[in-house]
């Protein structure tokens, strides 16, 4: 049901197999703030977003702040219930379903959160966080206390943890409760909204590689969305670039990091420095003017012409569409990159 | 009267008495910064990298501080408040790391600027907003006039970070401490702030202090490198040695540990296990040893025995670490 409307993402990959999560032309505008007389015209975070997610694979996305990842990925837990489009889950649309239905669903896509202590209860302890979605499901006791158990041998805690209060754990050990808990139903689907933004250089790659450990063991799919291009580059296996709401390029890690189609990817990729001072002296940057514009006003015809080196006059008035540029990926502009 | 550097830090130590015990933040840390040059500090959170910088400036609260921090020859540790007022904002300034939290909300940006202007200068307070309008401009703000009018509310994030900026350059001082001044911004909009601190620094040839826990960031800016761990100095290297030939188990560590966008596709990250200490109950020895590759590889009762000092392993090149000859 769901590949029938979904010619763009087949289109790139044909045999591609059927997908796990596939999201059509999304949208979210938050209501405007309420002025004299009226309400003013509302905020539109996230704007025609489609793209697939697979069985099993990583898809990063990202973006600088207010690109509308982060309401995308709520949007794909429906913990935010978008204004337009499509999320389906397996086939089966959850953009529609009432709460109540969805909750046998529930235990199939999980989401993890950047703050792990904003994100579990303080009066809680580790045993009782970790067995809320399993109670939630109806699981027995028995049942529960044994999953439990593994699941923090799972993620590298130690049972002696389970009885400990979110407060007595650093926050790296925090964020490896928070995907315990991600994980105790046993989800096909992650979304992990900047799961290791907030930890410190050291604890970032232990919660990435612990991630990619338990997608090989488990087979999970994520949903990445992180502003850091590298750790976005070293966990996905396709990547898709949002600014001002929209996707303006999407496609297979290496293809985008690699040979970048849109003008925004190449500024957003050389704008990272390197940890490297001689690569650093040498390489090409592109520095971008101005700052992201707000969604609240957003420019006419391709939202990034204000900022684009290679703006000509049909990217002041016409908003580019999401075209093949070359198998597997996908760019929004008039003029991508060969 | 250049003969000693611009800012010439010796055995800098800093202890916060809390209810829980003695916290040593930072244990007797060495450095120089020379006009024109800069300095990056890295670290992760707890080591010292901030509150060594505020103990430079005197902005440290109840805290103990011994050692010595000279500024162009004149000691700062234990100089008398008024003097140290003196020297804050118009010898040595300091940027942060979030600008609105910076800025005061109730008043102007012009205004700001023109009152730390006049509290060093003096004259007129129209003179004084001339020159915040003149610094506005230098720090590419477009139409400063205009801009100077308004409050910090009113600026976006990456224009903020111009504005304390100027607000730090507005004294025209020779220091320039900057505490992760881009860590809040977008990378498109850090690489328009860094790319302005470099200009300035050219242009007035100011010694900068670059605090930041980002190694991209150093080794876009840095000349030199001090890597904080536990309150200590790790290790202390010109940039370039740094990145090629890490010595300190730490740093190698946190370099292999770096997801990189020049990495081959499949790149293993090799993490550290473990987390960074507590300031309250530092383990014994090395700070770093409960996390060292090398001690876990080949436990040595010196690692536990005696905090190692730093010693020179290469021309301007100093390691913490006692299996040096081992590592190298």
């Amino acid at each position: 049901m769901t590949t029938e409307t979904a010619p763009l993402a087949d289109a790139a990959d044909p045999g591609a197999p059927a997908a796990l999560l596939s999201v059509r032309d999304l949208g979210m505008t938050f209501p405007g703030p309420r002025g004299t007389l009226r309400r003013r015209p509302g905020i539109r975070a996230v704007d025609g977003v489609t793209f697939d997610v697979r069985p099993g694979e990583t898809l990063g996305l990202v973006g600088e702040s207010g690109c509308g990842k982060s309401t995308t990925g709520r949007m794909l837990v429906r913990l935010l219930d978008p204004t337009a489009g499509r999320v389906s889950f397996r086939g089966q649309d959850i953009t529609t379903t009432p709460q109540h239905r969805l909750r046998p669903l529930r235990s199939r896509f999980q989401m993890i959160f950047q703050d792990p202590f904003a994100s579990l209860n303080p009066r809680q302890t580790v045993q009782q966080i970790i067995a809320a979605p399993l109670r939630a499901q109806g699981e027995g006791k028995q049942r529960i206390r044994a999953e439990v158990r593994d699941l923090v041998r799972l993620v590298g805690l130690a049972p002696e943890h389970l009885e400990r209060y979110p407060h007595q754990f650093s926050g790296g050990q925090a964020q490896r409760i928070g995907i315990a808990r991600a994980l105790a139903t046993r989800p096909e689907l992650v979304v992990a909204d900047e799961p290791v933004s907030a930890l410190d250089v050291s604890i970032q790659a232990q919660i990435v590689g612990l991630m990619e450990r338990l997608q090989a063991e488990l087979g999970v799919a994520y949903v990445f969305i992180a502003h850091d291009l590298a750790v976005v580059k070293h966990i996905s296996h396709r990547v898709a670039v949002m600014y001002l709401g929209r996707i303006v390029e999407i496609g297979d890690k290496q293809q985008v990091y690699d040979h970048p189609a849109h003008p925004y990817t190449k500024a957003l990729l050389s704008a990272v420095p390197l940890p490297d001072p001689a690569a650093e002296r040498t390489r090409e940057r592109i520095v971008l003017l101005g700052d992201p514009p707000s969604p609240a006003n957003p420019p006419s015809g391709c939202t990034f012409h204000p900022r684009c080196p290679k703006a000509q006059d049909v990217c002041r008035t016409e908003a580019p569409l999401l075209t093949l540029t070359a198998p597997g990926r996908q760019a929004a502009c008039h003029f991508p990159e060969a | 009267m250049t003969s000693h550097p611009l800012l010439d830090v010796h055995d800098l130590a800093v202890e916060f008495t809390t209810e829980e015990g003695t916290v040593r933040a930072v244990k007797g840390v060495d450095f120089t910064v020379e006009r024109g040059r800069t300095l990056g500090i890295v670290g992760e959170s707890g080591s010292g990298k901030s509150v060594t910088s505020l103990a430079v400036m005197g902005l440290h609260r109840g805290a103990t501080v011994t050692g010595s921090a000279k500024l162009d020859g004149t000691e700062l540790v234990g100089a008398p408040d008024d003097d140290l007022r003196k020297l804050r904002g118009r010898r040595m300034a300091m940027v942060f790391q979030d600008a609105l939290t910076a800025l005061h909300p109730y008043f102007t940006v012009g205004d700001q600027i023109a009152e730390a202007y006049r509290a060093h200068f003096g004259g007129t307070r129209r003179a004084a907003l001339a020159r915040a309008v003149d610094v506005l401009g230098d720090v590419g703000i477009p139409e400063p006039a205009r801009r100077a009018d308004e409050h910090p509310h009113q600026f976006s994030g990456g224009m903020r970070q111009r504005a304390m900026i100027a607000l730090a350059l507005s004294c025209e001082p020779d220091l320039v401490i900057a505490d992760e001044p881009t860590t809040a911004l977008d990378v498109t909009v850090q690489a328009q702030v860094l790319e302005l601190l470099m200009r300035l620094q050219q242009e007035r040839g100011l010694g900068i202090v670059m605090i930041t826990h980002d190694l991209g960031v150093i080794a876009r800016v840095a000349d030199d490198v001090l890597v904080m761990y536990g309150g200590s100095a790790a290790e202390q290297a010109p940039a370039d040695t740094l990145f090629t030939t890490p010595r300190h188990p730490y740093t190698r560590g946190l370099l292999d540990s770096l997801p990189r966008l020049d990495a081959e596709d499949g790149a293993e990250l090799r993490s550290i296990p473990g987390s960074p200490p507590s300031l309250l109950a530092p383990p014994a020895g090395c700070a770093f040893h409960p996390r060292c590759a090398v001690y876990a590889a080949k436990p040595d009762a010196r690692c536990t025995g005696e905090r190692p000092l730093l010693r020179t392993v290469a021309d301007g090149h100093r390691s913490a670490c006692v299996h040096d000859e081992v590592t190298a």
